[in-house]
């Protein structure tokens, strides 16, 4: 069960973070950090489907992470969702048509094999 | 003689680059560290509902009957917050593997604040996570350039 949990937290990270960055560079940057101003900016994210989808995914990857908490220490759970970071990675490149420096693809090639070591 | 339109141009320039670059490095940290507590917070309470099994409520609800749980719900809720704010300017590709200085921190918080048997193949795993971080942490500056069209879609050129 503990792979199952971890499996479901690792793509439902990517699907909320994918859908976050992708709504949020089109709503433009936030740079006025007044509490109204925040609160109107939080307002307005909270009725854009994509944001709404992605925190739908961010529940489902929260409970799976609850659940792999119960089950695992918090020094494999944490490093073992590290995951994503190649799954995301890749899906900036082909969806949201990131420019990925080669010294990211580098540095998440390393994040990789820290994970796979992890994980054997 | 005042300086020419061009010199007060390329000064608003540096100075919104600087204030980008700045403004990066304070959320970067706030997102690692409202994750690291939250989680070390989480961890905690979750090994630690035994007293509430026994009441007549369903058990997925169970944990939740925990302050410290809440605490960590609340920390990785700041910590939602903040790193959505950073994902507003920076790429996917920099948050992402950046803010992955978190994994190892929370190694540490498993080995020396909640007691867990931390083998070296897990710091190993945890180090090159941070080695991975690291390099990509160097290209920061890809962050920086501002689209003179200013906000709105498109306003972050990739560097080519």
């Amino acid at each position: 069960m503990t792979w199952a949990y971890l499996a479901l937290m690792v793509l439902a990270t990517t699907a909320s973070e994918v859908l976050q960055s992708w709504d949020m560079k089109r709503h433009g940057e936030v740079d006025d950090f007044r509490p109204g101003a925040l609160a109107g900016v939080i307002g307005r994210f909270l009725r854009r489907l994509p944001i709404i989808a992605s925190i739908g995914f961010l529940a489902i990857s929260f409970f799976a992470f609850l659940k792999l908490l119960e089950m695992a220490d918090l020094s494999f759970a944490v490093p073992a969702s590290a995951a994503s970071i190649v799954l995301e990675t890749i899906l900036a490149r082909l969806i949201l048509k990131e420019h990925v420096h080669w010294q990211r693809w580098c540095g998440t090639a390393l994040v990789a094999a820290g994970v796979a070591l992890i994980l054997t | 003689m005042g300086k020419p339109p061009g010199g007060t141009k390329s000064a608003t320039s540096v100075r919104a680059r600087t204030s980008r670059v700045w403004k990066t490095g304070l959320f970067t940290a706030l997102v690692i560290v409202s994750n690291v507590a939250g989680n070390a917070f989480l961890s905690w309470g979750m090994k630690r509902t035994e007293a509430g099994a026994a009441l007549p409520i369903p058990a997925f609800l169970v944990p939740f009957l925990s302050p410290v749980v809440w605490l960590g719900i609340a920390l990785l809720i700041v910590w939602m917050l903040s790193r959505m704010t950073l994902l507003s300017w920076a790429d996917l590709s920099f948050v992402v593997p950046v803010t992955s200085l978190g994994y190892v921190l929370n190694v540490a918080a498993g080995a020396f604040l909640l007691g867990e048997a931390v083998d070296g193949k897990r710091w190993l795993g945890a180090l090159l996570i941070v080695a991975g971080s690291v390099i990509t942490g160097l290209t920061i500056h890809d962050q920086t350039r501002v689209h003179p069209a200013g906000k709105g879609a498109g306003a972050l050129e990739p560097r080519q």
